[in-house]
């Protein structure tokens, strides 16, 4: 691991502050950004420890009007949080359902949001990446690529975007509030991260040396029929090959709002709303659910070996939005 | 830098390089070797500590995100007196390892597991202990002693 200087920050404004020099990096739970330092996938200069900033960490799910989950919070205190347990087990469940309960102790909300890809040719320095080095070529086209990207995927690069949590949070609307030198800005959660494009290097939106502080979810009737379900190589501690995050409202039997992304197949959380549009205005049925799924896929590029992903992907957004209804009626 | 972490009670002044994982500090520096290093990029689990009182990965901790706070590791988990602690005489009792190198950091997690209140029913433990690979596949064992240990069913041994 090459040498970096460490520092800690005890409130926001000194983290800001701390991270204007070039090169340096926020160190919250560290389980994404110390693992790629000791790969060599990332070599920061400097290190801002903001994992002891206690207004970073404030939770508070009791208002009428949003949800406010400070960044700084832990995966494994969010997921039982009881507001989003009962009234947006989505969100519960997309943090329950991803990584182990000890990377869930270390790792926060706001940093869970940037945790980069898990393509084995990102992590690996043998192989061309432009990711790691951008202009190399890509690996995974051509390649290993059952994990990769069936959707926003481009010809630099078709890595998945890895993380659960951002994908419940785009179906809900969030927002994410950003610090930085010119004070504060928020950046709702659909604008936070990018498609690979030309510039696979550039994941995010974010400046340098800006700090997420929180994430905001405004309050909507679909949150307690929604699900976050997610399918995977095995039942525990595993990445995503399909997941979906649903959430639906009704009246009677109608459905009168519906909210749908995907993750495991896209290279960034992945939202649609033509497929939500097609689930609005009448009942659930197996017909309506395929269609939102096919819909969601329509535009899908399979690799070599990950065109399952599209047949997968479109039943796992069908059995999500049932198990979302079921919720409904079960109250 | 300058850190003190406090390890199975004792205080501890170290001058850290900030490269270093807390897993290295506990076994080359320490010399607790109790802790293992499995995978070192927090796949396995092998590393598993309790960092002021909750499980955490010990290859995935820079130690000097330690300083000022508590650790606990295998070596401190037994009583006053040496006897086992109850999960290790309950791993024992269900022969819930083989090999033996996955043990430690087992034994952290299903420590904390069940303090969190993760140990209701079965598919719970193995839920809450799936972030701890066991190549030897001693995975009924391991859930039985969890399972024991949640319903009150093993006492400390008396030392």
């Amino acid at each position: 691991m090459r040498p970096f200087a460490y520092s800690t920050a005890a409130t926001v404004a000194e983290a800001v502050s701390a991270a204007a020099a070039p090169g340096t990096r926020f160190l919250a739970g560290g389980t994404t950004l110390y693992d790629l330092m000791k790969l060599d996938v990332e070599a920061p200069a400097a290190v801002v420890d903001v994992s002891r900033i206690a207004e970073l960490a404030r939770v508070d799910t009791d208002g009428p009007d949003e949800l406010i989950i400070g960044a700084g919070a832990r995966m494994c205190d969010v997921a039982e949080d009881p507001v989003l347990l009962r009234d947006y087990p989505a969100l519960a469940e997309s943090l329950a359902k991803a990584a182990s309960q000890q990377l869930r102790t270390m790792a926060t909300v706001g940093g869970n949001l940037l945790q980069r890809t898990r393509c084995a040719y990102f992590r690996g320095s043998g192989f061309p990446c432009n990711k790691r080095e951008p202009g190399s070529g890509c690996s995974a086209l051509g390649g290993l690529d059952r994990g990769h990207a069936v959707l926003g995927g481009s010809d630099a690069c078709v890595a998945v975007y890895p993380g659960d949590w951002a994908v419940a949070l785009l179906a809900f609307d969030a927002l994410i509030d950003v610090a930085g030198p010119d004070g504060e800005r928020t950046v709702p959660l659909s604008e936070l991260h990018r498609e690979p494009g030309d510039t696979p290097q550039a994941e995010h939106t974010l400046a340098p040396g800006e700090l997420i502080v929180r994430i905001r979810v405004p309050a909507t009737a679909a949150g307690r029929s929604s699900t976050y379900h997610k399918v995977r190589d095995r039942e525990s501690y595993a990445f995503a090959l399909a997941s979906a995050a649903a959430a639906l409202a009704f009246d009677g039997p109608v459905v009168t709002e519906a909210r749908l992304a995907v993750g495991g197949v896209a290279t960034r959380p992945w939202r649609s709303r033509e497929a939500e549009a097609l689930l609005v205005g009448r009942p659930l049925t197996a017909e309506s659910a395929r269609a939102a799924g096919e819909a969601v896929f329509s535009g899908a590029v399979p690799g070599r070996a990950n065109r399952y992903k599209i047949e997968l992907g479109v039943r796992t957004v069908v059995d999500a939005l049932f198990l979302a209804a079921r919720k409904e009626e079960s109250r | 830098m300058r850190a003190k972490i406090v390890v199975n009670g004792v205080g501890t002044e170290l001058e850290l390089d900030a490269r270093e994982s807390l897993l290295d500090v506990l076994r080359e520096r320490l010399e607790l070797t109790g802790t293992k290093k499995g995978c070192d990029h927090g796949q396995c689990g092998a590393c598993t500590v309790h960092l002021d009182g909750r499980r955490v990965l010990a290859c995935l901790t820079m130690a000097v995100q330690a300083d000022g706070r508590e650790v606990t590791t295998i070596e401190g988990v037994s009583g006053d007196g040496g006897g086992l602690h109850p999960m290790q005489r309950a791993f024992v009792d269900h022969d819930a390892l083989q090999c033996g190198y996955c043990t430690p950091g087992q034994i952290m997690a299903a420590i904390a597991c069940v303090a969190e209140g993760h140990a209701g029913d079965d598919d719970q433990i193995r839920e809450y202990m799936s972030g701890n690979l066991c190549r030897c596949g001693a995975y009924p064992g391991i859930v039985a002693a969890v399972r024991e240990v949640a319903r009150g069913g093993v006492r400390p041994e008396e030392a």
